[in-house]
């Protein structure tokens, strides 16, 4: 096969030709910058990881495909690098559905060795497609235990999905806040919410899975319609809706229910969550299958479980730790506890449907406001 | 050889034409910068295609045929057509737009002299490097119920969308037909006047088939970017209102279906190609020898009351989403302030330990701007050159007209397949080249290098060819000719097509939204992560980081509005 | 139309052993000149210049003076016939590659000046000197010779843009005598002039050329213009030209 090495070869001199006109910036990032720290550039990775003392030993690269909010302090990665003798360097292509999308785009000849970021539905996806490898860490944290997906897809962290309500324009107004999901249907509260899209948002995919589970396969059109015919304001995205749109929000717009989180509240303490309508999101982290450096892999998933890291998520990706032993934040503590017993779907089962649901929703969606 | 057709029946046998030795020289120069094209984009964008029509057998293995069922199925809804339609329909009215009022802006900022000139022209064209997010904030924060134009009830209709398009776009038409006019021998419209027509009717009658050739091409280049639009219609637009882009966008990204998303793909190559044809036609109709000399600049005065009215409305619909974002940077829940510039230096954003400050990401960002810029001239002088070569054989002239054709692909194709053929051909085959984060500038230098070689070709297609024709018989060989006489025309035109590629990259989301590493990214990016994150400090942080960014765009733009050329015209005397 | 020229084209002059008079400067034999859309609008040129005469070629427009000068010079195809410079032949008649503009050694004034518009005067003159490779001391008296010559020394640190009509096509004229051409072609030098300037600048072109002692054929199409500048003036009518006087 002496053409296909041709083609690589001339690719790596025409790249080589693009790098060099590039100069030195793109391969050595300043070293100043925190994000030195697990750049690409396996050099200035090592340099910052041998701050204090050589690591153990040089076992090479480890290349972490993640979501674009993936952040963690720079020491505990100097720490992972330092300890695991791993470099490691992460690639982010885009928001939980476009690392999925890599991932099995590139299924056959994997970019990464490991994953993480993955929401709940679609690590059933990974691991029925066989896109990732079985693991599971040894010293598994014990509220992690039932989350685990085909003993290959290990949850990192969590969070919910819920209505956020801005009580001080209730009360302004004259009007009772909604107390549960189905309200919301009925026009006088439809006509105040601001919801995402669930084709282009992650939140409004999170709320369309609890309404197939809380209304069931005929009845989850119904809500909507009721939503969507009563005036309700579909967004694009988190920020379009949260930012512009909620009244409690930075725009301070007309809107005061609108799609959010759980956690919103620790950042706008005078704002609330309509606890009836939360449902989780569980984030995950795997091998992928072929990987060229699986024990790397397996060593990062091991590092996101442990105590420090998972004490780190809340204030670095916005996210609940999975190990419920671990403290949260005072904030978090006060304003935004996890809520007991939401809705919860069966992740496997709504992945499974998940495209001819969307499909259903965006005809009703384009039915309704085209008319 | 050149076609023998001739006048004469009996002629001698051709000798080789003087010169016909330059052309290879030329084709091996051309080499390169189409290599870079080939690679970087048309093999991403062939592979993802191949991938939507590649047939498989039961076993999902590649059977090697052809499979085009999806065609079949996907064009037999009536859902594809109203999309289509609906493309077409936003495209057109932004185009439409867009012309309508770049024109008389482009007469006035170009033609008229009063104070803040130069200002207005540089405001003017910041919104095309701003970031889709940060524009699509701005503008709903405008437009939403309860905001300063609430009352117009334009929030998330197909009319915010349009006015979108005419915001980031205008600039475009301004530019273009703008530099044309600037250069324009106004004496033939005064012999018109002369001849008893009015005002209006020289206009009609003989400058604005002058200015035809640019007016196509901008207006072409609109088409494409309205045509490609993606951020702005899924922000401002509502459910039901999708375009190619974003339905190529949901059948990728979300379904991950690329057989459909390679039929949506190939009816948007075929609008591209269409336009591209459409303007190329235009363009050669209307090309003919343009008296350019240097016009002199004439105050405004109440004759141009109405092309002034029009230049005020385009301003005020650039600057008024501008100056909704700027004031609202100076808020901050401390009351008005400095505050939120002050975090840039010092804050990754509330709850954010483990990432990097805003200042931070404008390093980032102006470094990769940096390669992405010395990539695009590597790649656009060249081809600029090669353009405007005025070759003598038919054939080279086809080529030249169907490379000019082809450098407008890129942006007209749609991003997520860019991106997604990146992952699937580049990050597959040259593994070291994308981690090496090399990828970002290259794909930056694709976006840009079409706008630089625009801004190159009219600067060097106003080199009066007898110049080089005088510098030849003054004994200047061909390398001679280029350096002495294309070189003082090409280093004005560089510094401006270096000064778009810089602003093009710092402004450049989307393809960056894909490549960038998670702990590099560039000023953009971070700008949508602060966006997507609650906290007040952060939405303060974020509008006033893209305050910084118009700002430095606009810079930019400001700097490279002085090296335009002043003497592209003719002789001289 | 003459074909027959083109079929019985003369022997190559290298071939030819026998000594030629010296005596042609510039020698055109059945020359048709093509435009690059096949067109030939000169289809029958002949024209001897001897050295350090001064040839006027009149004729109406569109009579394709121009053209003849243009093929001259290389930037337009010569598609049969020879043109001699000097006794070489310079259009690949034998079948070889035309010698390339800038090695002919042929001068051309042009009607608007084409003077490089980012340059000064002088750097205007030079620019054919630099083109041949010559030291900077003698560029300097050179171009200072030349300035002196068309009366334009104080001029030379002058942007060409501030200069009038009459000074910019003696620069154009002193930039194409700098390097010493064998043959000097002027296309309409005087037409874009008001008339009283042409008067004086004719004769004023006339002195200079023969300061120099250069080859020349100038294309007007003003008679007295013609007498004024030439030794010697030759008619142009349909697609042709017609000399015999150096045969």
């Amino acid at each position: 096969m002496s053409r296909p090495v041709r083609i690589r070869t001339g690719l790596a001199a025409l790249s080589l030709a693009a790098l060099a006109l590039t100069g030195c910036s793109v391969s050595a990032p300043s070293g100043g910058s925190a994000s030195s720290t697990a750049g690409s550039s396996p050099a200035a990775g090592a340099a910052s990881g041998s701050g204090s003392s050589a690591p153990a030993q040089d076992k090479g690269t480890v290349t972490i495909l993640t979501h674009d909010s993936f952040a963690l302090p720079d020491d505990l990665i100097a720490r992972f690098e330092q300890e695991s003798g791993y470099t490691l360097v992460t690639t982010a292509p885009g928001d939980a559905g476009a690392v999925v999308n890599q991932v099995l785009l590139s299924k056959d000849a994997p970019v990464a060795d490991g994953v993480y970021g993955v929401e709940d539905h679609s690590a059933h996806r990974l691991v029925g497609q066989e896109a990732v490898a079985p693991f599971t860490p040894a010293d598994l944290p014990a509220s992690a235990q039932d989350l685990v997906v085909g003993d290959a897809m290990t949850p990192v962290d969590r969070g919910q999905v819920c209505f956020n309500t801005d009580p001080a324009w209730f009360e302004e107004n004259g009007v009772a806040e909604p107390t549960d999901l189905d309200q919301l249907r009925e026009p006088q509260y439809a006509e105040l919410t601001a919801v995402t899209s669930p084709v282009t948002s992650s939140p409004g995919l999170a709320l369309l899975a609890a309404t197939t589970a809380e209304y069931g396969e005929d009845g989850w059109q119904g809500w909507w319609r009721d939503l969507l015919e009563g005036g309700a304001k579909v967004d694009a995205s988190w920020s379009d809706a949260y930012a512009v749109d909620f009244s409690g929000g930075e725009g301070k717009g007309e809107f005061p229910i609108v799609l959010s989180y759980s956690s919103s509240p620790a950042f706008a303490p005078e704002t609330a969550v309509l606890e009836d309508s939360c449902t989780p999101q569980v984030e995950y982290a795997g091998v992928l299958a072929g990987a060229e450096n699986p024990e790397g892999a397996q060593a990062f998933v091991e590092f996101m479980l442990t105590e420090d890291v998972q004490a780190a998520i809340p204030d670095t990706m916005y996210m609940y730790p999975v190990d419920d032993a671990v403290a949260l934040p005072a904030e978090w503590e006060q304003n935004a506890p996890l809520v007991e017993d939401p809705i919860t779907p069966d992740p496997a089962a709504f992945d499974a449907r998940r495209e001819e649901l969307l499909k259903e929703w965006t005809a009703l969606a384009e039915e309704v406001q085209g008319s | 050889m050149p076609s023998p057709a001739t006048t004469t029946p009996a002629r001698p046998p051709r000798r080789r034409p003087a010169g016909a030795g330059a052309g290879a020289g030329w084709a091996a120069a051309g080499v390169v910068p189409v290599a870079f094209l080939l690679v970087f984009f048309a093999w991403p964008v062939a592979a993802m295609l191949w991938r939507g029509v590649a047939g498989v057998d039961a076993a999902g293995d590649p059977t090697g045929a052809l499979d085009l069922n999806a065609f079949a199925e996907v064009l037999g809804r009536e859902r594809t057509w109203r999309i289509l339609g609906q493309t077409l329909g936003m495209a057109a009215a932004g185009t439409v737009a867009s012309v309508a009022l770049g024109l008389p802006a482009a007469f006035v900022l170009h033609r008229r002299a009063f104070p803040g000139r130069k200002l207005l022209r540089a405001v003017v064209l910041v919104p095309f490097v701003l970031p889709t997010v940060v524009v699509g904030v701005a503008f709903r924060a405008l437009l939403a119920p309860g905001g300063p134009f609430g009352w117009t009830g334009l929030d998330q209709t197909t009319a915010a969308v349009v006015l979108a398009m005419v915001f980031f776009n205008v600039s475009v038409v301004v530019r273009q037909v703008g530099a044309l006019w600037s250069a324009l021998d106004s004496r033939q419209a005064e012999a018109a006047r002369t001849l008893g027509a009015s005002p209006a009717r020289a206009f009609r009658t003989v400058t604005l088939p002058q200015l035809a050739p640019a007016l196509a091409g901008a207006a072409a280049l609109v088409f494409l970017f309205c045509a490609s639009a993606f951020g702005i219609v899924q922000t401002l637009g509502r459910p039901g209102y999708g375009t190619l882009e974003s339905e190529i966008w949901v059948q990728t990204a979300v379904y991950l279906d690329l057989r459909t998303a390679a039929v949506f793909s190939t009816l948007q190559l075929a609008v591209v190609l269409a336009a591209v044809a459409l303007s190329g036609v235009t363009a050669a109709r209307a090309r003919r020898a343009l008296r350019l000399g240097t016009a002199p600049l004439r105050p405004l005065t109440r004759a141009d009351a109405l092309p002034a009215a029009a230049t005020a409305l385009t301003g005020a619909l650039v600057l008024a989403p501008l100056a909704a974002l700027v004031i609202r940077s100076f808020r901050s829940p401390e009351g008005w302030g400095l505050r939120n510039y002050a975090l840039l230096a010092t804050s990754p954003g509330t709850g954010f330990a483990g990432g990097v400050t805003p200042l931070e990401a404008l390093e980032q960002s102006a470094r990769t701007a940096l390669d992405a810029t010395v990539l695009t001239l590597a790649v656009s002088v060249p081809l600029a050159l090669l353009l405007t070569r005025p070759f003598r054989s038919g054939a080279a002239r086809t080529a030249q007209r169907a490379l000019d054709g082809a450098l407008l692909l890129p942006l007209g194709v749609s991003a997520v397949t860019v991106g997604f053929g990146f992952v699937v051909s580049l990050r597959v085959q040259v593994p070291e080249l994308a981690a090496s984060g090399a990828l970002v500038p290259i794909a930056q230098a694709v976006v840009a290098v079409p706008l630089a070689v625009r801004a190159l070709v009219p600067v060097l297609a106003a080199v009066d060819p007898r110049l080089r024709e005088a510098a030849r018989t003054l004994g200047a060989g061909p390398a001679r000719v280029l350096a002495t006489v294309d070189g003082p025309f090409l280093l004005r035109g560089v510094g401006l097509a270096a000064g778009f590629a810089f602003a093009v990259s710092l402004g450049e989301f989307g393809a960056t939204s894909f490549l960038a590493a998670a702990d590099r990214p560039t000023l953009p990016v971070l700008i949508a992560r602060l966006l997507g994150r609650p906290g007040a400090d952060n939405y303060g942080m974020a509008l006033a980081a893209a305050t910084v960014l118009a700002v430095l765009s606009a810079g930019v733009m400001l700097a490279c509005e002085r090296l335009r050329p002043r003497e592209a015209g003719s002789g001289g005397i | 139309m003459d074909t027959h020229t083109a079929g019985r084209r003369p022997a190559h002059h290298q071939d030819d052993d026998a000594p030629r008079p010296r005596g042609a400067a510039l020698r055109l034999r059945g020359v048709a000149v093509a435009y690059p859309d096949g067109s030939v609008p000169v289809t029958r040129a002949d024209l001897d210049v001897a050295p350090g005469e001064i040839v006027a070629l009149v004729g109406a427009s569109g009579s394709g003076k121009s053209t003849v000068l243009r093929g001259i010079a290389g930037l337009e195809d010569v598609v049969a016939g020879t043109v001699e410079i000097d006794g070489t032949e310079v259009s690949g008649a034998a079948g070889g590659r035309p010698v390339p503009v800038h090695r002919r050694g042929v001068g051309l004034v042009f009607q608007d000046g084409q003077l490089f518009p980012h340059r000064t005067v002088a750097r205007n003159v030079v620019y054919g000197l630099e083109a041949a490779g010559w030291g900077r001391v003698r560029r300097r008296a050179r171009v200072a010779e030349l300035l002196e010559l068309v009366g334009l020394t104080e001029l030379a640190g002058r942007p060409v843009r501030t200069l009038s009509g009459g000074q910019a096509q003696r620069v154009a004229l002193a930039r194409s005598l700098a390097p010493a051409p064998r043959v000097l072609l002027l296309d309409e030098p005087l037409s874009a002039l008001d008339a009283d300037l042409r008067a004086r600048l004719a004769r004023q072109i006339r002195a200079v050329l023969q300061a120099e002692g250069t080859s020349a054929v100038v294309v007007t199409h003003d008679a007295d213009e013609a007498a004024v500048m030439a030794d010697r003036t030759v008619r142009m009518g349909e697609g042709g030209v017609l000399d015999d006087a150096g045969r």
